[in-house]
């Protein structure tokens, strides 16, 4: 996803494209990912305004591309399971709308249940985020990398990055031969490091294993993106731990989706009983009415993840001609179009921009998400 | 049977402890599951064969309910002797407490390792109840197949069938798909389906075989090497002959006709690439139409532990097995049809073969059980090459018949996702239309999706779910 809003915005700035990819589009995280766009679980700081920035990038490529990416402004909810849990969510609600984000606070149960009518009785409240939106990631990817008229070598594996005798990038290898650009961008996502390793550096991404299970359709049973307060808590926390908090949604399409497990394992491939069962019991206990429902399959993936949380955006200062864009950990989809329109930015000297370029303050975003700030040979925890 | 020892040499059974997990479990009771679990329970193991239907048998020695009332169910079948045998036995290492047989248990995940596999069951007849983690030493999957379907307009419409299915309907409710039935696709089972439908009463028009018999004498070899699967053929010939039923090789059903159901079909030549010959068309009509291109190794949950799979020569996966039929995952057996399609007297071995291997045992029973086995291993393998579908049969369809039913995705927009939108591969193709998302999982079209998105890739797609399991189940400790 992130490759793609990158060849999409660096087209539109009049640059030629070609995207590399080993597999077939959407064949890494993307394909694995729910296509979350959401503000509401981001604390103050670079990631936040980075979402704000595509929330409103998202909405204006909905109304480029109609229904095809599957789109849609639902809002999340986010509730509290206790009274203490409940301040808790409100003192941190507060410190968002003071960075831009539109929230309100919901009090007790039935206005929960105004909002979401299957929500388990007695909750105390929560807090209504309207800005929360979702896509479908591989369509998304599809559709962008078809907009942007990028020549597409899929099924190609890069297997070097081609340097000058200056030491700035020239290209890059595969097995049908040598791709040459003034310019590669690593949008390798969870694999970037290895991309990264090509060129000559380093690039301290990890993946981060999340399962998501699937229901069988149902009438719209859950309207919006809903989850439990202790979310927050997991997407920030650095443990290497299993960590479960179930987000619960609904379709267009009519199956339920319950994610979002988080551990870091490696690429371990295997079930998970374990993260089933507490997902299942977490979604249970949020809505009781999908007890009886039916899963039809889980799927996981791996959220490439840095060690500070944050991705790494823009031109690598180490090796001349490298952009990176990667390690979004969960938030990939979400942050894409903003990730391309600063690499666009980046790539093009300061001109990109459908809607007029970088928002005022961009230069410290950028700061924050410098690629070499790990440092060559940076340890990881 | 020389190594497997008779009954009063086997070990007492170990006190019934519920808990201690289990030496063996079988997974599957058909006839590979079925041998392997009494040839194990027979050597002294102690052993849980799960099964999702209420008794054994599998889809081929699937027999009628006692409800019924049917007094002889081993006229629809050959080879009964074998499986009422087996069956026998079993019942005698269950009464011993050797042996437990655990039906109506879905299987929808194994975790684990070697020494200590957990398989997780959803019970009851449609797997709704509760749910039970059986735990084992060892791991043997004897998982069977399922039908292959190729689409072509029409084939929607109720009244059309599995040719399998066909079968089963006869076999297990002695009820019939229609009065006059088409029998149609490719493989040996047709032969097989269109003789029990007209043993049964129906009427059969035609047998349409896509591709030739030919192939099979291009092995004269393998041929001569299965007098057995000669004369099997020889008695499927002689029930077509007997019932005056034409068999056209070539030939397809490229659409069907009807309005609430099924009216009539039309049936065309083909070339040998399976691309329909203009100026062929032949209307038929009927009432059923029962259709199938052989059948498709059922992977789950093999593929959740991660045991390698292999392309097949007509164009499915199957498990990688060796000589002792051991997977690639230490302390996995395969028997039967997911490690490649055979047939039940091959399946019948190989469950035997996996069990002498489980329990330690080698020696004369184990060579000449091996030698039958690589014999019919050979047959069918040429009995695919011979079957499977060439590329031209896409042409039969039009860009608005649905290749997945489940989510009503058409031709058409698989065909999109390929030219215009870079899938790949059916996990693409999935991922942009929802071909296979839905009650099937991808099991009825993910043929037609993997040769739209240009064919079969070199691993199986995984189901790391091998069949629905509700959230209560899930969340039971």
């Amino acid at each position: 996803m992130v490759g793609a809003a990158c060849a999409f915005y660096a087209a539109r700035s009049g640059l030629s494209v070609v995207v590399v990819d080993r597999g077939p589009v959407a064949g890494g995280t993307t394909g694995a990912g729910e296509g979350n766009l959401l503000v509401s679980d981001k604390e103050p700081g670079p990631e936040l305004d980075l979402a704000l920035l595509s929330t409103r990038l998202w909405r204006e490529l909905a109304e480029e591309f109609p229904e095809r990416i599957e789109y849609e402004p639902k809002g999340g909810l986010v509730v509290a399971t206790t009274g203490h849990g409940l301040d808790a969510l409100r003192t941190f609600a507060t410190t968002q709308r003071e960075a831009g984000v539109t929230c309100q606070d919901i009090e007790g149960a039935d206005a929960l249940h105004d909002l979401e009518p299957h929500l388990a009785p007695g909750l105390p409240g929560g807090v209504h985020y309207p800005q929360d939106a979702q896509v479908q990631p591989a369509l998304a990817a599809a559709h962008l990398l078809r907009a942007s008229g990028a020549e597409l070598r899929l099924g190609e594996e890069v297997t070097a990055v081609l340097r000058g005798p200056d030491g700035a990038v020239r290209g890059v290898r595969t097995p049908r031969g040598d791709l040459l650009a003034p310019a590669v961008v690593n949008a390798a996502g969870t694999w970037g490091g290895q991309i990264a390793a090509l060129a000559g550096t380093e690039l301290p991404v990890l993946p981060r294993r999340g399962f998501v299970l699937v229901t069988e359709p149902l009438p719209r049973v859950v309207r919006r993106k809903v989850y439990a307060a202790d979310y927050v808590a997991d997407v920030a926390s650095g443990s290497a731990a299993l960590q479960t908090s179930a987000v619960v949604e609904g379709t267009a399409a009519g199956p339920v989706l319950i994610g979002a497990s988080r551990e870091r394992v490696g690429f371990d491939r295997s079930l998970s009983v374990e993260v089933l069962r507490r997902l299942a019991r977490q979604a249970g206990e949020l809505f009781p009415v999908l007890k009886g429902v039916r899963v039809m399959r889980t799927y996981h993936g791996f959220r490439p993840y840095l060690p500070d949380h944050l991705p790494a955006i823009g031109a690598d200062a180490r090796v001349p001609g490298l952009f990176q864009a990667c390690g979004h950990e969960g938030a990939g989809v979400g942050l894409a179009p903003a990730t391309g329109l600063f690499v666009a930015n980046a790539l093009t000297g300061g001109t990109a921009g459908p809607s007029g370029g970088l928002p005022v303050g961009a230069p410290t975003l950028a700061e924050a998400f410098r690629p070499e700030r790990f440092g060559v040979g940076a340890g990881v925890v | 049977m020389p190594t497997l020892p008779s009954d009063d040499t086997v070990p007492a059974a170990p006190d019934a402890c519920d808990d201690a997990p289990y030496d063996l479990a079988v997974v599957g009771a058909g006839p590979a599951g079925l041998a392997a679990a009494v040839a194990a329970g027979r050597l002294g193991l102690r052993v849980a064969l799960l099964d999702s239907a209420a008794r054994t048998g599998g889809q081929f020695y699937r027999h009628p309910a006692p409800g019924l009332g049917a007094r002889r169910p081993e006229a629809l079948h050959h080879a009964w002797q074998a499986y009422a045998d087996r069956a026998a036995r079993l019942e005698a290492l269950v009464a011993a407490g050797r042996v437990d047989h655990l039906a109506e248990h879905h299987v929808w995940a194994v975790t684990g390792a070697a020494g200590e596999w957990s398989v997780h069951a959803a019970l009851g007849p449609d797997g709704a109840d509760q749910r039970r983690t059986v735990r084992a030493a060892k791991l043997l999957l004897a998982t069977g197949a399922y039908e292959r379907q190729l689409p072509f307009p029409g084939w929607t419409l109720p009244g059309v069938v599995g040719a399998g299915g066909a079968q089963a309907m006869l076999k297990a409710g002695l009820v019939l798909p229609g009065q006059r039935v088409v029998v149609a696709g490719s493989g040996p089972l047709l032969l097989a389906v269109a003789g029990s439908l007209a043993a049964a009463g129906a009427e059969i028009p035609a047998v349409l075989e896509a591709s030739g018999y030919v192939g099979y004498t291009r092995r004269p070899a393998t041929l001569a090497a299965n007098p057995g699967k000669l004369a099997e053929g020889a008695v499927h010939a002689a029930a077509l002959l007997r019932h005056r039923i034409p068999v056209r090789t070539r030939s397809a059903v490229t659409e069907v006709h009807g309005k609430d159901r099924v009216e009539a079909v039309t049936v065309m030549r083909l070339d040998r690439d399976w691309r329909p010959v203009p100026g062929t068309e032949r209307r038929i009509p009927c009432n059923a139409l029962a259709v199938g291109h052989g059948l498709v190794p059922q992977l789950e949950p093999a593929t959740g532990i991660g045991c390698a799979t292999r392309l097949t020569p007509d164009g499915t996966h199957a498990l990688v097995v060796d000589d002792r039929q051991r997977t690639t995952v230490t302390g996995v057996w395969s028997a039967g049809e997911s490690g490649g399609v055979g047939g039940a007297e091959l399946a019948l071995l190989e469950g035997e073969l996996a069990a002498l291997d489980i329990a330690g045992r080698d020696g004369r029973g184990r060579t000449s059980r091996a030698r039958r086995r690589d014999r019919l291993r050979g047959f069918a393998d040429a009995m695919a090459v011979a079957h499977a579908p060439r590329p031209g049969w896409t042409a039969w369809l039009d860009d608005d018949t649905d290749v997945c039913r489940c989510e009503e995705v058409t031709a058409g927009q698989v065909r999109e996702a390929v030219a215009e939108l870079g899938a790949r591969d059916a996990r693409t193709v999935k991922l942009l239309t929802r071909a296979g998302m839905g009650w099937c999982q991808g099991r009825m079209c993910g043929a037609a999706v993997a040769c739209l998105a240009g064919g079969a890739g070199d691993t199986a797609s995984r189901r790391p779910l091998a069949c629905p399991v509700t959230l209560e189940q899930l969340a039971e400790d």
